[in-house]
């Protein structure tokens, strides 16, 4: 199956399984490389399942020095790190880009009382714990530090909030459907039809700017709504460590290649992914402060 | 009468030569990689959905749907043959295909599981395309506190008819709860029975404790008792399923696909839980119920049955709503978008004409796999033949493999072996495998919805009983505990009868 020069060849890991939205990003980033040629070599992807993607970051790290290993992480990945208490943090690998962000949002059934975000505030607030919510992700992970984040920043203490963690987007779905939560925090991508079809409706998204997508575009942001509160889950790829400026500076080189291309556009525009491209230093330093924030968070939940 | 002709519309678009080729082929090719154990259908279809792109839509949909149904088949023919279910549905079909194929019927056994298949698929089907909006809508309304319900029913269920012996049954049923408690908790994160072993965070994949109880505990087991006992030849049978067969089969094919398929179209039903109640039903339902355990055809008809109904099922959610249950169904899902299906609420409505084919697929897939294996049904079979220290080093070959396939983790052929062990141990001193199984696999499934409806109702016990279905399905439960002791008390003495009969049995299973 290779084409060209093996020693070309890299292997991107996916620290979830098949489908989801870490392997998403990697998919669809390592097929332009790919398609466009961008190293000279072949790409092989690999799914490596479990503890939230821990099992894929540790092995990833005990691969230090290997010049042909990518990985694909997210926000999702620093706080299983924290959850599963691996000492293990993102900078120890060779951060080489942000690739995208994504904002979540406040979602709700299309009969549910809440009209607004502040009808939904003020009732989640004069009883968060009879007031069930829920997201796609357990405990650190996005869908559950986004509604621990709102909490905060509305004045309710985030040990009050009922948070239901379910297994992925389906099930959340169906919880929704059946109005068995209040409300659902998650990324839009996997909603859009409901939302289209009124079944599901969103109160509020939480990116700096209102969403693109026809069915999102009346939606207020929570800066909007006056709650300061900005909430992006992103995903970035990184390299293992020890493997020299030289070669950091070629995977940069080849993934900048791929961000400017517009299959990556088209990308973008599909998935609603918001173009949040960082490298080298910046991303450093953007690893850094998740990094810090994740820990407050779970800190102040008891979590750590 | 509307969809009656969409659908001769879709079978009409689907059925040329060509296009027929491309289903026997995926068929073919989704049985064979569905024969490797640990590689069950959603890990077939991984490997094997590159191989349908280039070909235009409704090829790769034909092709697809052999794939799907192939390597669902091929996974019951391990479980009957090898004794190595390669995913959790199958778990029963070995309980009682194995045993039949050991007597010499294993040609019948899968042929059973084809035929049972090939009914409740077609049934399922069918419901799907012509029910599945109004299935849908009212299936998100059954939520945690029912699922919990439907499970404790049928935890109560298997210890009812736990036969030989009440005790080892329970013994049997807390060893495999324990072994599903294995793992992080799912609110706090702190980790479970793992011994510190990082490796156990995770859980214990149940492939592996399966096919360690099954395949390597009964290897060890013919190992050990190889010297001492004469080698039994496994009879080579009859070819074909006889009138006896079709007779006591056909019940549990129907039975099977209605306790499967409204499984499968519930969101986070699963294929685990209705092989589990099909087998109990079959059980209760059976004339001479001695015969479970020791390869009763209705224990093989009703699982897969509804083994592949629930699967059809899962079409309901997923064409319906968007919403993948399963494993297989989010690859489904990924799949389908490639081809531009985009299922959700408005789905039927907007590309009719593709999800007719997909449908129309389905069916086509559905019918050429029994046309192609059940011929080969005898030559599968033919594979008892080999001797035992062959066969069993075999097994034990496939057995390592299949639970390394599922992570590529040598640590899992460590587990392997350990759950091998326990494996020898139960059969050693008489503790029954399945409420064993039925621990480790409902376990950790009874543990989410309990969690969910209690995390709902922030912890007041009432959670559990907000459901009318819910508190249906408790009063059975309750009925089906007193009304056995009930008719024990008016009858007298029938109980010390039965017990005694269970007494021999029990010495019976012990010192095979």
């Amino acid at each position: 199956m290779t084409r060209g020069d093996d020693s070309r060849d890299i292997l991107m890991i996916i620290p979830n399984a098949a489908g989801g939205g870490y392997d998403q990003t990697g998919r669809e980033a390592v097929k332009i490389m790919k398609d466009g040629d961008v190293t000279g070599g072949d790409f092989t992807v690999d799914n490596i399942e479990g503890a939230g993607g821990t099992n894929a970051f540790t092995e990833m790290l005990g691969d230090a020095g290997d010049e042909h290993t990518m990985i694909t992480v997210g926000l999702g990945v620093v706080g299983s790190l924290y959850s599963f208490g691996n000492e293990g943090r993102l900078t120890d690998a060779t951060p080489l880009a942000q690739l995208i962000s994504e904002p979540e949002g406040v979602i709700v059934p299309g009969d549910s009382p809440y009209q607004t975000i502040d009808d939904f505030v003020e009732a989640w607030a004069a009883d968060p714990g009879e007031l069930a919510v829920g997201g796609g992700s357990s405990p650190g992970g996005p869908d559950h530090l986004f509604p621990m984040q709102l909490a905060d920043t509305v004045g309710i203490d985030p040990n009050d909030v009922n948070y239901v963690s379910y297994d992925g987007g389906g099930p959340l779905t169906s919880a929704l459907l059946g109005s068995k939560i209040a409300a659902g925090f998650s990324g839009l991508a996997e909603f859009e039809k409901q939302i289209e079809k009124g079944e599901l409706r969103v109160l509020a998204v939480s990116g700096e700017e209102r969403q693109p997508q026809p069915a999102l575009t009346d939606v207020p942001t929570l800066t909007e709504s006056d709650i300061d509160l900005v909430f992006l889950n992103w995903r970035g790829v990184l390299a293992p460590p020890d493997i020299g400026d030289e070669r950091r500076e070629e995977l940069i080189g080849y993934l900048e290649e791929m961000h400017d291309s517009e299959e990556w556009a088209a990308a973008l525009a599909q998935y609603g992914w918001t173009d949040d491209f960082k490298t080298g230093d910046d991303f450093v330093t953007f690893l850094e402060e998740q990094d810090a924030r994740v820990s407050g968070t779970l800190e102040d939940l008891g979590l750590l | 009468m509307d969809t009656l002709n969409l659908l001769f519309d879709g079978l009409g678009a689907a059925f040329t030569p060509e296009n027929l080729m491309y289903a026997a082929i995926g068929v073919l090719i989704g049985t064979f990689v569905g024969v490797l154990p640990g590689i069950g259908p959603a890990m077939a279809l991984a490997l094997l959905l590159p191989i349908t792109y280039g070909l235009e839509v409704t090829q790769s949909l034909i092709m697809f749907a052999g794939i799907y149904y192939g390597g669902m088949y091929g996974g019951s023919t391990t479980s009957i043959l090898l004794n190595t279910p390669g995913e959790s549905a199958s778990v029963m079909t070995a309980i009682e295909g194995n045993k039949m194929a050991k007597k010499g019927r294993a040609a019948q056994a899968l042929a059973t599981a084809a035929i049972g298949s090939f009914v409740a698929g077609t049934i399922g089907t069918l419901l799907v395309a012509f029910f599945a909006p109004t299935i849908a809508e009212q299936a998100v309304k059954i939520g945690a506190p029912s699922f919990f319900a439907i499970m404790l029913l049928s935890l109560v269920l298997v210890s009812a008819v736990l036969g030989a012996s009440r005790l080892r049954g329970f013994i049997g049923l807390f060893i495999g709860l324990t072994i599903g408690l294995v793992g992080l908790d799912l609110s706090t994160g702190q980790a479970r029975l793992t011994g510190g072993i990082t490796q156990l965070v995770d859980g214990v994949d149940i492939v592996v404790v399966a096919v360690g109880l099954f395949a390597i505990g009964e290897s060890l087991w013919i190992a050990a008792h190889l010297r001492r006992n004469p080698v039994e030849v496994v009879p080579v049978g009859r070819p074909f399923m006889g009138r006896e067969d079709w007779a006591r089969s056909w019940k549990p094919w129907l039975r099977g696909t209605a306790i499967g398929f409204p499984f499968g179209a519930l969101p986070a039903g699963g294929a685990e839980t209705p092989t589990f109640l099909s087998y109990i039903t079959e059980k209760k339902l059976a004339k001479n119920g001695d015969e479970f355990g020791h390869g009763a055809i209705e224990g093989v008809a009703g699982p897969e049955a509804a083994n592949n109904a629930s699967a059809a099922g899962m079409f309901v959610p997923l064409l319906a709503l968007g919403i993948p249950v399963t494993a297989t169904a989010s690859i489904l899902l990924a799949a389908m978008t490639t081809y531009g299906i985009v299922p959700g609420p408005t789905l039927m409505t907007d590309q009719p004409d593709l999800i007719w084919t997909l449908l129309a697929s389905l069916l086509i897939g559905n019918a050429l796999l029994l046309v192609i294996n059940l011929p080969l049904a005898p030559l599968w079979a033919k594979l008892l033949q080999i001797p035992r220290p062959q066969l069993y080093a075999g097994i034990l070959f496939f057995a390592s493999l299949g639970a390394y396939a599922v992570d590529q983790n040598p640590f899992d052929i460590a587990l392997l072996l350990v759950f091998g062990a326990v494996g020898f141990a139960v059969r050693r001193f008489g503790i029954p495998i399945l409420p064993l199984i039925l621990g480790v696999i409902i376990g950790p499934l009874m543990e989410v919805k309990m969690r969910e409806a209690l995390d709902i109702s922030n912890g007041k016990i009432s959670g559990l009983f907000n459901e009318g279905l819910a508190i249906g399905i408790y009063v059975i439960i309750v009925l089906a505990i007193v009304v056995p002791i009930v008719i024990d008390r008016v009858r007298g003495d029938r109980p010390l009868v039965a017990d005694a009969q269970d007494g021999t049995n029990e010495k019976e299973e012990v010192s095979r």
